[in-house]
């Protein structure tokens, strides 16, 4: 069975996103920061991994750069979501390897539309 | 004693030591330490208006006249309190023309016109010889007198071998200490400063002298002067003359002699050149215009006791002119007799020396250098080096004056008394006065009315004061004064046109200046000035308006550097020339790419530089007349010049306002630049916030719309997860609700336009109120809130729903903040001073040291992010704090971090001033 993991520090939006993974047919793990975040891929080995960007600690920039930096890792796909609207972020996340990226507020139907257009074409 | 080779040992001993001071004056001036630079030395140079004439003449005068003498000294008075209007101006007109003489600085003003400064210098000539033979007179007679008294002096007379004659012997030594001191250098506007020294010198000589004869008579033959006007009252034939009607012309005769003084103590050429040429700082005048009339006054105080005295003393007392030297004679003061006479000398020698100055640069500037320039055949402009020429044509001229000063002398000078003679001089140099002063203070003065009114002027002269003279010398038939010429007797030179009762001087004053200043006035009226003319004309009435002035090129003209470096060279010499040019370097670049000096262009500035230079030594008109021959080009007409007049004014005016301006300007400048800092960081403060806004926004957005959608596309929801869905839908949207209200607060309490209604309250009623809105969410989290209040009331000022507003944020912060288990807050209320404090303190993890202000910054904890905040709950806006903060400072109350007391979190403390009159304050 295909394994997400989602981060967020916002427990309601982590709610909701646990809520919509589930409902797609997924294995879905949760994380609240960074550092819970590298801990459950090391662990897990998840397939994908829905990623916002402020979190508490380590940033989920941080969390991507260390994904991409392993080899383990090669085929984890990466979607950051944020709610920062800018130009930058959005660059600077596909810069750093993410695959897509999502504005929060989101459409929950793309969102699953991405999320499983990504695993299918990895898989 | 009165031997005559001790007297005359004497007496050219007296000239060694002119000899010797002037030496050192020229020493000192080249070593930098000016003798001359003083005001003192240029008031007493200026006391060489007092010649022997004022020595010799002025008792005579008294004895013959009374006190009538004394105006000849009240004039130059009220010409020097005039002074720094007057003569001020012509310094400065003089210094920035480099004017040499007084016929240069006429000639200058009327468009450096040639023919106006000839005309000037022969009349000077003519005019002053008969004064310089008067001196030379008066120093035979007092020889003849000291030599041969208790004898007539008159035996000793020359004898026609004028080689025995002592005066010429005089004039001959004086020849040559003129030569050597006054012709040192080429630039004559450069000042002489050795014979300064020594005619200052000579004028306290020869003021000490008549002192000396004057307190000797008073003091030593008389017992003071009361006793001396007593006995002299006893001659009743004395008493008339002391009375002051007793004048030749009566009351119009003293206006008359007042005039012709006050005129002449400018306008003679040893005035001008004292008073102008030599004046090295046009301040010194200031000491000069009270210390030159004390010395007047000095010198004429025992003028009256001295006449009296002679008077009394009967033949004894010989001549009036002589009585200085006959009453020490008298009595038996030979040595006193003998510092009279050198006194008298120094007088006489004094006068010769500065007239003769003047007057060979005149003759050499105006009259000779104009001609030899003129006479093509002598290819003057061909030689070399002319600057030797110069100098002895200037040498030549002081032989011939002072050899003409004798020949006068020798051949009519007997005819004459000494105030006679020297008002008849007088009489010439004032036919100046018109043209010079005219032409100081009325620009349309021309060239033509000048040279009418100088010619008209001294032709009335030559027929009302100088023929006579040769008339009552035998010379020409007497019959010319009684008949007319040709016996037309309207003509009598002394009753022109039939006017009367005047003496006459008075006469011939009065018909030569309206002759002369008619002439000026009229014949201005009627003709125009050249380009030049207007802007000479313009630079003279204006001298004292413009110091710029004299540094401003006035030439439009053009001309090679090489062309003006010859020039200058054959007139100047080497070093002139190397140093005016070294002045004016080409610039770099044109020196850079041409290299001759041939094909390098003068620059204005250094062709006006070379005038002024040329004009020092050869005066302004022939300067002229040679730059003009290389010069290519016109000098600017008068509008041109006083456009540069204007605008130099308005220039120095506009750089003042330009300075204060720029100044201004570096200032706002300054302004606007840390204004501009100012408005980006706010800018990029701005944009930060608008990010933050939009990303706290986005959050509780994201849940509400996740959770919209989830509900819409699951319809087999159980009841449990949808009524918690919707449970998160209405808090997020509370959240979002409260996220807008606290912006508006927020951007309100920042653009103060945030209302506050303040009232009086009891804080500790508010703050029961406030916990009790926070006590269910601290019952959720089983928080224990533990209150200590100090008192049970107090008063404050403040907008209620503001203050609970900031209670409850702080109420809701420690409980979100307190430890998860075993959660406390502690809430104390404390009176320190005249205000209430507040604190809340909790048992969280706190707020590290230098995070303390931070966390009133806006959306702190969002970017920080580095509170650790108990996980699972929803986040607060980062604004509270914030805000808090704004409306306690509308409140007048403070708020802030303190480390922690009694639980180890978070401390926060607000303060807010009592009510004002609250008893329970001052109860305490």
């Amino acid at each position: 069975m295909t394994k997400v993991l989602v981060v967020d520090d916002e427990p309601n939006i982590l709610l909701s996103l646990e809520f919509l993974m589930e409902q797609a047919g997924f294995d879905v793990f949760t994380a609240d920061d960074g550092e819970t975040a590298l801990e459950v891929i090391d662990r897990e080995r998840p397939d994908l991994v829905l990623l916002d960007i402020s979190l508490p600690g380590i940033s989920g920039f941080d969390v991507l750069e260390k994904i991409r930096s392993s080899d383990d890792f090669k085929k984890l796909q990466v979607i950051m979501l944020t709610a920062h609207g800018r130009e930058v972020e959005r660059e600077k996340g596909l810069a750093l390897g993410a695959d897509d990226y999502i504005t929060k507020p989101f459409s929950t139907q793309a969102l699953v539309n991405k999320v499983r257009n990504l695993l299918n074409e990895a898989g | 004693m009165r031997s005559d080779p001790i007297i005359l040992i004497i007496a050219f001993g007296y000239l060694a030591l002119l000899f010797i001071i002037a030496a050192w004056g020229d020493r000192r001036a080249e070593k930098g330490r000016s003798v001359i630079g003083s005001s003192t030395v240029y008031a007493l140079s200026i006391a060489v208006y007092c010649t022997a004439w004022t020595f010799y003449g002025s008792v005579g005068r008294a004895a013959e006249h009374g006190p009538s003498f004394l105006l000849i000294y009240f004039g130059p008075t009220l010409a020097m309190l005039l002074g720094w209007l007057l003569i001020r101006k012509m310094v400065r007109i003089a210094r920035a023309q480099r004017i040499t003489s007084i016929a240069d600085f006429i000639s200058a003003r009327y468009g450096k016109s040639g023919r106006i400064g000839a005309l000037v210098a022969l009349i000077a000539v003519i005019g002053v010889i008969p004064y310089i033979a008067l001196q030379l007179k008066a120093i035979t007679i007092s020889y003849g007198v000291l030599t041969s008294y208790p004898g007539s002096a008159t035996d000793h007379t020359p004898d026609g071998l004028f080689l025995l004659d002592k005066s010429f012997w005089i004039a001959i030594v004086l020849a040559v200490f003129i030569i050597l001191f006054g012709t040192r250098q080429l630039d004559a506007s450069e000042r002489h400063e050795g014979m300064v020294t020594a005619i200052a010198f000579e004028s306290i000589i020869k003021l000490l002298a008549f002192l000396a004869v004057g307190i000797f008579v008073t003091f030593f033959l008389y017992s003071g002067p009361v006793d001396l006007f007593q006995r002299a009252a006893e001659h009743p034939e004395l008493a008339q003359s002391l009375s002051l009607a007793d004048v030749p012309g009566g009351s119009a005769g003293w206006v008359g002699l007042l005039v012709l003084s006050t005129l002449a103590f400018i306008t003679l050429p040893r005035q001008f050149q004292v008073l102008v040429v030599e004046n090295v700082d046009e301040n010194h005048l200031r000491r000069a215009s009270w210390m030159f009339p004390l010395y007047l006054f000095a010198i004429n105080i025992f003028v009256i006791p001295v006449a009296l005295a002679g008077l009394m003393l009967g033949s004894a007392a010989q001549s009036p002119d002589s009585f200085v030297l006959t009453l020490p004679l008298a009595a038996g003061k030979e040595v006193l007799s003998l510092f009279v006479f050198i006194g008298g000398l120094s007088a006489a020698t004094g006068m010769m020396i500065v007239e003769t100055i003047a007057l060979s640069t005149m003759i050499s500037n105006q009259l000779v250098m104009p001609m030899l320039l003129k006479m093509r055949s002598l290819n003057i402009e061909q030689q070399e080096d002319l600057s030797g020429l110069l100098l002895g044509i200037r040498r030549i001229a002081i032989i011939l004056i002072l050899f003409l000063g004798y020949l006068y002398h020798a051949l009519i000078g007997d005819s004459y008394s000494l105030v006679t003679i020297g008002l008849v001089s007088f009489a010439a140099a004032a036919q100046f006065a018109p043209a010079l002063l005219l032409g100081l203070f009325w620009r349309g003065a021309t060239q033509a009315g000048a040279a009418a009114g100088l010619i008209g002027g001294f032709a009335v002269w030559c027929h009302t004061l100088l023929i006579p003279g040769f008339a009552q010398s035998g010379w020409i038939d007497v019959s010319l004064l009684n008949d007319g010429p040709w016996g037309i007797a309207w003509l009598r030179p002394y009753n022109l046109f039939g006017l009367e009762g005047y003496d006459i001087y008075t006469h011939a004053l009065f018909w030569t200046m309206l002759v002369n200043v008619g002439l000026i006035v009229v014949v201005s009226l009627f003709t125009r000035q050249s380009n030049l003319e207007q802007t000479q004309a313009a630079l003279f009435t204006e001298a004292l308006r413009q110091d710029a002035l004299q540094n401003t090129p006035l030439w439009r003209g053009q001309t090679s550097r090489g062309e003006l470096r010859r020039l200058i060279h054959r007139y100047l010499g080497h070093r002139a020339t190397q140093r005016l040019f070294t002045q004016y370097q080409p610039d770099t670049a044109a020196r850079e790419t041409k290299i001759d000096d041939d094909t390098l262009t003068a620059s204005p500035g250094l062709i006006a530089s070379a005038e002024k230079q040329l004009a020092g030594a050869l005066g302004n008109s022939s300067a002229r007349v040679l730059i003009n021959s290389v010069v290519k080009g016109e000098a600017l007409d008068l509008n041109a010049v006083l456009s540069i007049l204007d605008t130099t004014s308005q220039t120095l005016e506009y750089n003042r306002q330009l300075e204060q301006k720029s100044k201004e300007l570096a200032r706002i400048g300054e302004e606007l630049r840390s204004a501009n800092d100012r408005l980006r960081e706010l800018d990029r403060l701005k944009d930060e916030f608008v990010a933050m806004v939009s990303h706290e926004l986005r959050t509780p957005l994201t849940s509400i719309r996740a959770f919209a959608e989830i509900l819409r596309d699951t319809p087999n929801l159980n009841d449990e997860k949808k009524a918690h869905f919707l449970d998160v839908i209405v808090r997020e949207s509370e959240r979002l609700s409260r996220l807008i209200e606290e912006i508006l607060d927020l951007a309100r309490l920042e653009s103060g336009r945030m209302t506050l209604k303040p009232e009086r309250l009891d804080l500790v009623q508010a703050l029961h109120q406030s916990i009790d809105a926070v006590a269910r969410l601290y019952e959720e989290r089983s928080i224990e809130l533990k209150v200590s209040l100090a008192r049970d009331c107090a008063e404050v000022v403040a907008d209620p729903d503001r203050l609970q507003q900031v209670m409850i944020n702080l109420l809701d912060n420690a409980r979100k903040f307190a430890s998860t288990q075993d959660g406390r807050v502690n809430v104390t209320l404390e009176v320190v001073g005249h205000c209430f404090r507040l604190s809340v303190e909790d048992n969280g993890e706190g707020i590290p040291e230098n995070q303390r202000e931070l966390v009133f910054e806006k959306f702190h904890q969002v970017e920080q992010g580095s509170i650790t905040q108990p996980k699972g709950r929803p986040k607060g806006t980062g604004l509270g704090l914030p805000i808090c903060r704004g409306i306690l400072a509308h409140l007048g109350g403070r708020l802030w971090v303190e480390d922690p007391e009694n639980l180890g979190g978070a401390r926060l403390v607000m303060e807010l001033p009592c009510a004002p009159d609250q008893r329970v304050i001052t109860q305490e």
